[in-house]
């Protein structure tokens, strides 16, 4: 039990990354960027073939993460300079980027087994290989633990620390409200696009973390990924969230590892893994669809309030 | 100061819609004037400004401020020397950010945008003397939230925001239009403060004949994306609704609408 709870909390902390860019996109740029379905696959294509070619796994992912930078580029480009909408844009770059994925890792999947990744490379540090730890089996999952945990905290102050910047506030007044962004002298455009580079990077080294944790990179594998990425942002949100922006990020971090909790229970309590998709899409869509909920549920509880009080 | 030269501006050409918004209309104002422009729906006020601020580009013509050719130049780097205020108060303002943030932003209007803090520490007291002007109480709520703010204040705010680095010209369009008509008021005698104080150059649209006359020292009226009327200093202190009504009649083959019901 104890593995499985620790093997959910990795998984949503490697996932975090991805949610974080999705809560870029979605919440500060207003833009529901696609992109990620294919830059997190390029972000594990790229450090898998990099890694199996024998390059250290730090650089393989500091490439990953290059590599998603510039999908993100290439949907602010497709948007901003040719005025494709922001979706299609995304959807655009996402399909491209399924046969650049296939290049990059010159077949649909590749090991990663046996090679040296950015968790063995902890482990060797001596992470994990105290008595205690191996007596509780952790001696694997706690070297991913510790570089997951360092990953997205380095993430959560560098964004902390951009978005307080003078560039940081352009590009959330970009999302916000762009025609009062453009009046103040804004470059609305450079702002989505750079927003989308900042996200996709995230997503891409995302990626890279993901296929080195389970040791394979797969072409398929950024599938629905930006529905998950929805999911856990809405559920940080909903459970979560408070007012400064630091605690909206750690928000959505927790909101990545509910996700995963959840999905381990309900695989725990014997739903077949083939349904997980659509389970996450009607969660999503609930979600989506509480204030319409809301809106249709607060006339009937005021309306049984002002009958109890006339009865009262 | 700012020129606008020969400036034509047709939208949907050559399809069935096509409407000429500008024809032909020069106008030029010097520093220091405080212009009233008015007009009736669709005689171009609206199109003027935008195509002033670079919201749309012109078919023809030229747009100078300072010598300087304006025409071609996007809408973000002719903010340099613009100030604008819009008729819809939830576009002047991130509604998202809080009041310090929006202030922070329009304090760097016009400059380049780099890495560090987006307040400076001594920023916040510039901006609680600043928002004092206002007479609102803003300067004890630097950290709240602009969407939380009503509609006036809003509107007073994005008013500061546009002056915050003084601009070469205020643009404001129709800011008062669509409030509520005390605080209407107020904001248009908070505008008139602050214009008279700083004497700034400033470019007003509204549909009012009557503010149009109480407010700013010269009155252009626009039909048809023409200019038909541009009268300043002492002739337009004796114009009265009555002489615009009867000009607009005359234009128009048609009566002022709007303006009738509200002088019966």
């Amino acid at each position: 039990m104890l593995q499985i709870a620790m093997g959910a909390v990795i998984l949503g902390l490697l996932w975090a990354l991805t949610t974080i860019g999705v809560y870029i996109t979605y919440k500060i740029l207003n833009i529901a960027d696609l992109t990620v379905e294919g830059s997190i696959a390029m972000g594990a294509a790229i450090a898998a073939r990099a890694i199996y070619s024998g390059m250290d796994p730090f650089k393989a992912t500091i490439l990953a993460i290059i590599g998603g930078v510039l999908a993100g580029l290439a949907t602010g480009l497709l948007h901003t300079k040719l005025r494709i909408p922001p979706l299609l844009s995304g959807i655009l770059t996402m399909i491209g980027l399924y046969s650049i994925n296939l290049r990059v890792l010159g077949k649909a999947n590749q090991s990663l087994l046996r090679l040296k990744t950015i968790y063995t490379v902890f482990g060797d540090l001596g992470i994990g290989k105290d008595r205690f730890s191996t007596q509780l089996g952790l001696g694997q999952t706690l070297p991913i633990l510790a570089v997951a945990v360092l990953c997205v905290a380095i993430t959560i102050f560098v964004l902390r620390w951009f978005f307080g910047t003078e560039i940081g506030y352009s590009l959330r007044s970009t999302g916000d409200n762009p025609r009062m962004s453009r009046s103040q002298g804004i470059n609305t455009n450079s702002m989505i696009i750079l927003g989308l580079m900042i996200s996709n990077g995230l997503v891409a080294f995302s990626g890279a973390l993901i296929a080195q944790q389970q040791a394979y990179a797969d072409v398929q594998m950024g599938t629905g990924s930006i529905v998950i990425g929805l999911a856990s942002v809405i559920i940080g949100e909903v459970l979560y969230a408070r007012r400064s922006f630091l605690s909206r990020l750690v928000a959505v971090v927790l909101g990545a590892i509910t996700y995963r909790l959840i999905i381990a229970l309900v695989l725990e309590l014997g739903m077949p893994a083939s349904d997980l998709k659509l389970f996450t899409a009607i969660t999503v869509a609930i979600a989506l669809a509480l204030p319409v909920f809301k809106s249709h549920w607060e006339p009937i509880k005021n309306s049984i309030r002002r009958r109890v009080d006339v009865t009262s | 100061m700012l020129q606008v030269k020969d400036v034509s501006k047709t939208f949907n050409q050559g399809t069935a819609n096509e409407t000429a918004a500008l024809r032909n209309l020069s106008l030029h104002v010097k520093q220091g004037d405080y212009v009233t422009l008015i007009g009736g729906n669709g005689s171009g006020k609206s199109t003027l400004l935008n195509c002033i601020a670079g919201v749309f580009n012109v078919d023809q013509g030229h747009i100078i401020v300072d010598s300087q050719d304006l025409t071609g130049c996007s809408e973000h780097k002719r903010a340099k020397v613009f100030g604008r205020v819009f008729q819809d108060a939830m576009v002047g303002t991130s509604a998202q950010m809080t009041i310090e943030e929006n202030l922070a932003l329009a304090l760097r209007r016009g400059m380049r945008r780099t890495l560090s803090r987006g307040i400076a520490p001594k920023e916040k007291t510039l901006f609680q003397e600043r928002l004092k002007i206002l007479e609102l109480g803003l300067e004890h709520r630097l950290d709240t939230q602009v969407g939380l703010l009503s509609g006036g204040q809003r509107q007073a705010l994005t008013l500061l925001m546009s002056i915050l680095r003084e601009p070469k010209v205020l643009l404001l369009d129709e800011h008062t239009a669509a409030l509520d008509p005390k605080t209407a008021v107020r904001v248009l005698e908070l505008t008139d403060r602050i214009v008279q104080d700083r004497q700034l150059t400033t470019l007003m649209v509204t549909h009012n004949m009557r503010d149009a006359i109480r407010y700013g020292n010269r009155l252009v009226m626009m039909y048809d994306g023409t200019i038909i009327l541009d009268v300043k200093g002492e002739a337009k202190r004796r114009l009265s609704v009555e002489y615009l009504l009867n000009l607009f009649d005359q234009a128009s083959g048609e009566e002022f609408p709007d303006q009738k019901a509200l002088l019966a």
